[in-house]
């Protein structure tokens, strides 16, 4: 059973990565009229949103099952994204604007020799690795920081949003080599394959699926270890387990680490699938939509990231196309509403259902008692 | 007959330097006498304008170069006036002010200078300025001609020099001779303007003395060698003056970005720092501020018009609706949402992110997404300068502000029962709901209060920033970190805090010369900080373990 809790997770798991790794590409490659024809443009879509379920993912393993929440995993998304950006860039080779071996906007601003923190990332490997490696190196130097003095609750969200809007201005500005406002976007080639083909698609969607299901049975594996356990204590009440002997900071920043990884991760992915990049997915807006998805979704439970991340994107996309002066106010009133009437998310439902069904059974049987015993006013012996 | 009046009117105006309207008739007598008297009184009578500094003298004297100065002899009349075309056959009787349509049967001449008269009148309108009324205008017009080292208005300096009343326009006029001589005058005359100028620390002269030194460079004379040690010293003294302006400005742009910064926060101390909770709509409900001092201005524009003296008030009245607007709209957020999430910060942080977003749109909606306008009232623009430091009267504003919200709040806090029920509350809230504080209210009550300060910040910011849908999103941040940086449930370490972010913004804005990196500075500074002082300036001391 490996990673799973029951034999039917392990089933509908199964049956979620033959679907996503083999059915979608391979209805990709029907001809366009047939009926269940995938068209690469769907693909795409679909590939963007399963890499905000691994991001979402990655935040719920730390806020549902640590808890805490950050606000800046928007960050760690972004800095993978720009790791790999980085080596996509240089893939444009001399096809850009400006027919020079340097990215565009490089040349624009003036630069004669690509920077040398640069260089390395003609290697691609060197951008996969990157992409996990700063992300990480980010996490694992604010969390201590911020650990180690015992920063939790509200303070340690607030700091995550300080650092993400500090980053963001850096990214913002046009000197740090990254491409300023802009970011980097044309992007012409991905490990020797043109980047527009439905066969990197294909790939691309192929690479995303896989990383969610890697995502979902690690996390998975993580909670029915004893780490998992003890990080589930800590959500609930970390001065006891800190008290029973656990160092709780280094828990703490190990689960941050990985999220941040996992987060960079998905970042890399997103980055060929969309196409662009630049410093408007740093900021606060972008962080906090992360946590809408987990909460609507489900936090603490495995499935209700996907699951929030994926319908929340879907309502975005329909209603920026149909009501785009409504979006901000349905995402608002989503917020208030789930955070007010389904603390435990859209996954959390049949349990709150259950409990409401019980609380009426319960008045029930209390008012027919209480029926029972004002018709027949003799106390009871028993 | 002529220069007696004309020595009257001259005595009268010296005994009344400030009767303004007095001094712009009589300027306008010796006009009048000018353009339509005789002529060999002219030189006395240019002698006597410059002693006016009235702008009704520039105004004819300009019509008069360009042939729009009459004389007109009206029928039966013994002499002629001086009239001046405003255009459309109307003119004007410069003598008197007074309009005049002239009569068909007078005699009406262009009159026109000749020109050794129209080159007195150019340096009249040169020197004008330096006897008006107003100060700045005489220090501004001194320090011009000084700097111009044109030898021909020494005198004019030099002549008005002791009958200048105020230590500021003496001084101007001092430093005004001393740039001037540095070109015209004797070795000896040179020497002692450069030691005068190192002496008032003039920074207009630094430019001229570099000059100087650059044309002494190499000479051997010891008369210039002498000069330019003088010149040396001078400068440096001038350098250390200039430093000393600049740390006080940046000390002073400091306080009153960290006064902005208190008057966003204080609010935010109360919800965030007394209640626990975090009110992510706080931005918004600065906005709502802002918002509402716009609209209270167009109502005053309405029912007032635009330029009257009501309007002026406008924005008196609009600070307490910017409080009461807020202060509703807090209350309603606090029995919406809020007062089921006391047990759930985190939550309550979601929620009011989600009502900031809903917020933002519907201002977006309603008065577009562009900012709207606000004018400032006369009253709070405009500058007092104070030794060299131009100090906006909205900044000032904005510091005295602070301050009064500090006392009002500490007071309301710590003398009165309500306050006495919030702090209670805010320890313990089951324990003071236990002893019959009404908690519900006091809570309600409480965000209010800190929603209605959020509501004041962004009617002050609405004075010296932009009003618009995410005005308040530049300042959360900012004010979240001086909140934490002060020590939570602290209003004293808010302020504290807010001052200190404030200044060290500022300077480190002044040293990198450049606003980002020093805020990012600012923002790891904080991070580090919280390593030493995890609970900030001025920890809440508690015994309770939280969880």
């Amino acid at each position: 059973m490996g990673p799973f809790d029951k034999k039917s997770e392990l089933a509908i798991f199964s049956a979620a990565a033959a679907l996503l790794l083999l059915v979608m590409p391979a209805l990709n490659t029907l001809a366009p009229g047939s009926a269940l024809f995938v068209s690469s443009f769907q693909l795409g879509v679909w590939g963007k949103y399963l890499c905000f379920a691994v991001l979402a993912m990655s935040l719920n393993l730390l806020w549902g099952y640590t808890g805490l929440l950050s606000l800046g995993q928007n960050l760690f998304f972004a800095l993978g994204g720009y790791a790999f950006g980085m080596y996509l860039m240089l893939m444009i080779g001399e096809q850009g604007a400006y027919k020079s071996p340097l990215p565009d906007f490089m040349v624009f601003l003036g630069y004669t020799k690509l920077p040398s923190h640069w260089v390395p990332f003609y290697n691609p490997s060197v951008a996969v690795a990157a992409a996990m490696l700063v992300p990480g190196i980010v996490a694992l130097v604010f969390g201590m920081l911020a650990f180690r003095s015992r920063i939790k609750g509200v303070y340690f969200s607030i700091l995550t949003q300080a650092l993400t809007y500090a980053a963001s201005l850096l990214f913002f500005r046009n000197d740090t080599t990254f491409g300023g406002n802009n970011g980097f976007t044309d992007f012409k080639a991905i490990f020797g394959a043109d980047i527009r083909t439905d066969e990197t698609q294909r790939w691309l969607f192929f690479a995303s699926a896989l990383l969610m299901l890697v995502t979902y049975a690690l996390i998975s594996g993580i909670l029915r270890t004893k780490f998992g356990k003890v990080q589930l204590a800590i959500r609930d009440s970390e001065n006891r387990v800190r008290f029973s002997g656990y160092s709780t900071t280094h828990y703490k920043l190990f689960v941050f680490v990985i999220s941040a990884v996992i987060a960079g991760l998905a970042g890399a992915l997103y980055v060929p699938q969309a196409g662009i990049i630049n410093p408007s997915e740093m900021v606060t807006a972008k962080g906090l939509d992360i946590v809408v998805w987990v909460a609507v979704g489900g936090r603490g439970s495995k499935f209700g990231p996907i699951l929030g991340a994926v319908l929340v994107s879907l309502l975005k996309s329909w209603t920026t196309t149909a009501y785009p002066d409504f979006w901000l106010i349905i995402l608002g009133l989503l917020f208030v509403l789930v955070v007010l009437f389904m603390p435990n998310g859209i996954t959390g439902l049949p349990a709150q259902f259950r409990e409401i069904g019980a609380r009426w059974k319960r008045r029930a049987q209390a008012r027919a008692q209480a029926a029972a015993a004002a018709a027949n006013p003799e106390p009871s012996v028993s | 007959m002529n220069s007696f009046w004309l020595a009257a009117v001259l005595i009268a105006c010296l005994a009344f330097p400030g009767a303004g309207r007095a001094d712009e008739l009589a300027a306008r007598k010796v006009l009048d006498a000018l353009v339509a008297g005789p002529e060999g009184q002219r030189a006395g009578e240019v002698a006597a304008l410059a002693e006016f500094g009235e702008q009704v003298i520039l105004e004819v004297v300009e019509a008069w170069r360009v042939g729009k100065v009459f004389t007109y002899t009206a029928p039966g009349a013994a002499s002629p006036i001086a009239l001046l075309d405003q255009g459309g056959g109307i003119y004007q009787a410069i003598a008197s002010g007074e309009s005049l349509t002239p009569d068909p049967a007078g005699t009406l001449e262009v009159s026109r200078p000749d020109r050794s008269l129209r080159r007195e009148l150019k340096r009249l309108v040169d020197i004008i300025d330096l006897a008006s009324a107003n100060e700045a205008i005489r220090i501004e017009a001194a320090l011009k001609l000084g700097k111009s080292q044109n030898p021909d208005y020494l005198p004019e300096l030099r002549e008005r020099l002791p009958k200048q009343t105020s230590a500021k326009t003496a001084r101007a006029f001092e430093e005004a001779i001393a740039i001037s001589q540095l070109v015209n005058g004797t070795p000896q005359e040179v020497s002692s303007a450069i030691q005068s100028l190192g002496r008032l620390k003039s920074l207009p002269a630094k430019g001229f003395l570099e000059t100087l030194l650059r044309s002494l460079d190499g000479s051997t004379d010891p008369n210039k060698l002498q000069q330019v040690d003088a010149a040396k010293v001078a400068i440096k003294e001038i350098n250390a003056h200039q430093q000393v302006m600049e740390n006080f400005g940046t000390a002073f742009r400091g306080l009153s970005l960290g006064s902005v910064l208190l008057v966003v926060c204080f609010g935010l101390a109360v919800t965030f720092g007394l209640m626990g909770v975090i009110n992510m709509a706080h931005g918004e409900f600065m906005a709502i501020g802002g918002y509402t001092v716009y609209l209270v201005q167009n109502f005053f524009a309405r029912q007032f018009g635009d330029s009257g003296t009501a309007f002026e008030w406008y924005f008196v009245a609009a600070i307490p609706c910017a409080f009461l607007a807020a202060a509703l709209a807090g209350a309603l957020l606090e029995r919406g949402v809020i007062q089921f999430l006391y047990r759930r910060p985190l939550e309550s942080l979601l929620a009011t992110w989600g009502v900031s977003m809903i917020l933002q749109q519907l201002f977006r909606l309603q008065f577009g997404a562009a900012n709207v306008q606000v004018s400032s009232p006369h009253w709070l623009s405009g500058n007092i300068d104070v030794s060299g430091v131009a100090m906006s009267y909205s900044r000032l504003f904005v510091i005295g502000f602070a301050v009064a919200i500090m006392v009002l709040t500490w007071l309301l806090l710590t003398k009165t029962r309500l306050g006495l029920h919030v702090r209670a509350t805010m320890q313990n809230r089951t324990m003071a709901a236990s002893l019959g504080v009404p908690s519900a209210r006091v809570n309600m009550m409480t965000f209010a209060f800190g929603s209605g300060l959020a509501g004041l910040a962004g009617a002050f910011l609405s004075q010296i920033g932009n009003v618009g849908p995410s005005m308040g999103q530049a300042y959360i941040v900012d004010s979240f970190m001086v909140v934490v940086i002060g020590g939570v449930g602290n209003l004293v370490g808010a302020a504290v805090s807010s001052i200190g972010i404030g200044s060290t913004d500022q300077i480190l804005q002044s040293a990198y010369n450049d606003p980002v990196m020093g805020k990012i500075t600012v923002l790891v500074a904080i991070i580090l900080f919280l390593q030493w002082r995890p609970g900030g300036l001025f920890p809440s001391r508690s015994r309770s373990l939280d969880d």
